[in-house]
């Protein structure tokens, strides 16, 4: 934290000093005198009160600041309680002395409150009212994401009959952002994930000699649902947020208005591509994340459980089907719609400021990887009735 | 009867030898290995409503960085009250920066805080006073700036006047000697920039504030100017330096009469090229 200011004794000036006396029973005379400066710890604002609680029947307030040495808000927050106290209490206040300045700005302070006054708003509302609110809140917010989901889908409509308005430049580079450009944080993440289910699996089958179907845990587990889930998770944290920020820096910006203006659907110029690139990259992402998967599970077969690589690689194809294969894909493909829909609609529910950007980006990550977990246990009991 | 005791000389008094308050001496500024700015030299009197004006794009507000401790000028010395500010270590000029009120161009509030913790996180951080003195002093701020009663709102509630002066109000905050404000009415009506100026003006006669503003708005200006610097945006140079109203009749710098006249010399240029 900063460093005080040095008090005014210590730079060898007189320290702002008060005194009060009676000057008849109903006149009170206060007199400041020495440095009156925030560095230099002058009376409170506050002892005002105390002068008005110690005198109650005072009828008449002088104020004398002939003694007075240099000044500053200190001294004005001062006088300016002053006036107030003894406004509402209906005393006379006579000012003797004072600095000129400070008698303009107590002034300029009381006319410029006239001009414009607005009365606070309670901030604090009762229980009911909160649980009113938050419920209205949450079935606008639900309102908003339907529309927005609507609006998408109306957009890829419009995609399919060639109406869509947006740059295919734009989708290219989404596509590389979203696919080449992730490549390595999906490989070191599946690979490890893979590696780790190995490790869980091999513990419990080692026991019963049966670590070859280490590799029916791995592939499995990976191809059909885990790959898919990381890969969801990363282009959230990754993806998601970077749209979030982008679209909602645009919104603060009035970028996002002047497309509407343009009569360009921000919904079409801005958030199709991005979620188009997704849906396209997520499933190809999530193939190359059951490679890594079953690669880091073959090196744990290999190194820990003296597997034959072949004879690893063998099992896994043969544990997997294609009704697997595609169920993971599905997975990916679902898990990219919601992570591109998510970031952009937090991106556009952004509010116009600085720290409305970081909510935003925030915001999609947490809502993406919530959507892919509420979608993987609504695609699990999908398939678990469809008997697949 | 009455008496001026505030910060600096009270307007009209004549000080037998007065030190300024900043010197600014050979200062070149640029970015990367280009230069804007070459050889900028002046200096701002105590009590002074300085001006630093020029076209968009001229380097004004690179300068004002200089002046602020934002940036180091390429070459050059910037030396206030007599320090030469960019030759000290960062905590000596972070001491000297505390002399400094800035109100930014857009204001610079800090968008998760309300108004009024805008105001008081300077000084929270700076003085010893309790909470409800600082809330005091806040509040006192924001009357004078014409806030009352905006302390619990946000910056993103506030239209783009007040949190003008919201910002002026911060940088108000520590009674600064020095007040720097870059483009203060660029962005308000007529109206509010008229309304500003004048809080300017008497800020400045009453708490004798010194105050350095940046602008290319000519009603404020002429205004509020007493003395100014025009930064000629070709050459990066100050080409004229004066009171303002002295600039616009005695100035014989064609760029810097039709700067202040708004562009009236080149219109009539181009009427007499014309057949």
């Amino acid at each position: 934290m900063g460093s005080k200011k040095t008090p005014a004794a210590a730079q060898g000036r007189e320290i702002g000093q008060l005194s009060v006396e009676r000057l008849d029973p109903a006149t009170l005379c206060i007199k400041l005198a020495g440095d009156w400066r925030l560095a230099g710890d002058p009376p409170s604002s506050l002892h005002v009160d105390t002068i008005f609680q110690d005198n109650p029947d005072a009828k008449a307030i002088i104020v004398d600041g002939h003694t007075l040495g240099g000044w500053d808000s200190s001294l004005l927050a001062f006088l300016r309680r002053i006036h107030q106290r003894a406004s509402e209490k209906g005393i006379q206040v006579q000012s003797e002395g004072l600095p000129e300045g400070s008698q303009r700005l107590l002034e300029r302070a009381r006319s410029a409150s006239k001009q414009i006054t607005l009365q606070n708003q309670p901030r604090r509302q009762d229980f009911l009212t909160t649980v009113g609110s938050r419920t209205v809140g949450l079935v606008s917010s639900a309102r908003e994401t339907f529309e927005f989901i609507g609006e998408v889908f109306v957009a890829m409509v419009r995609l399919c009959s060639g109406k869509a308005t947006f740059r295919k430049v734009d989708l290219g580079l989404f596509l590389q952002q979203t696919g080449a450009q992730a490549l390595p944080i999906v490989s070191l993440i599946s690979a490890l994930v893979g590696l780790i289910l190995a490790f869980v699996g091999a513990v419990q089958l080692r026991a019963f000699g049966a670590q070859i179907y280490v590799a029916d845990l791995v592939g499995i587990g990976m191809v059909r649902v885990m790959g898919a889930i990381m890969a969801g998770i990363i282009m959230a944290g990754r993806t998601g947020a970077s749209y979030a920020a982008q679209i909602g820096t645009m919104q603060v910006n009035e970028e996002v208005d002047a497309l509407r203006t343009l009569g360009v659907s921000p919904v079409e110029f801005l958030v199709l591509p991005r979620v188009l690139a997704l849906m396209i990259m997520m499933p190809l992402l999530t193939v190359y994340a059951d490679i890594m998967g079953v690669l880091g599970g073959l090196i744990v077969g290999v190194l820990v459980l003296d597997l034959n690589p072949i004879v690893y690689l063998n099992e896994t194809i043969q544990a997997l089907t294609l009704t697997t294969v595609w169920i993971g894909v599905f997975h990916g493909a679902v898990f990219g719609l919601l992570v591109g829909i998510f970031g952009c609609l937090k991106g556009m529910q952004c509010s116009r400021s600085a720290s409305g950007v970081g909510y935003a980006t925030t915001s999609a990550v947490v809502t993406g990887i919530v959507a892919i977990i509420v979608a993987t246990a609504i695609i699990t009991i999908g398939c678990n009735i469809l008997g697949i | 009867m009455s008496q001026d005791n505030s910060i600096g000389p009270a307007p009209g008094t004549v000080n037998p030898t007065p030190l300024p308050l900043i010197e600014v001496r050979g200062v070149d500024m640029g970015y990367g290995g280009s230069v804007l700015l070459r050889e900028i030299s002046f200096e701002v009197m105590p009590g002074d409503i300085f001006i630093i004006m020029g076209g968009s794009g001229s380097g004004k507000s690179t300068l004002l960085r200089a002046l602020i401790g934002l940036k180091r000028p390429m070459k050059g010395s910037v030396l206030h009250k007599g320090v030469n500010f960019w030759d000290q270590e960062l905590p000596e000029r972070e001491k000297i920066m505390r002399d400094f009120g800035v109100l930014y161009q857009g204001g610079a509030l800090w968008s998760s805080l309300t108004v009024l913790e805008n105001l008081a996180l300077p000084l929270e951080q700076y003085t010893s006073l309790s909470r409800d003195e600082i809330v005091e002093i806040v509040r006192l701020k924001l009357a004078l700036v014409g806030l009352t009663g905006f302390e619990e709102l946000y910056p993103s509630e506030l239209s783009g006047g007040m949190r003008k002066r919201a910002g002026l109000a911060r940088a108000l905050a520590l009674d600064p000697d020095i007040l720097f404000l870059d483009e203060p009415t660029s962005g308000l009506d007529p109206l509010n920039a008229h309304r500003f100026d004048n809080l300017v003006g008497e800020l400045r006669d009453s708490l004798g504030s010194t105050v350095v503003v940046v602008t290319h708005e000519l009603a404020s200006i002429f205004a509020i100017g007493t003395n100014s610097i025009y930064i000629d945006g070709e050459t990066g140079t100050v080409t004229a330096q004066g009171d303002p109203k002295r600039l616009l009749k005695e100035s014989t710098d064609f760029t810097v009469r039709n700067f202040l006249t708004r562009g009236s010399l080149e219109d009539a240029d181009n009427e007499g090229r014309q057949p």
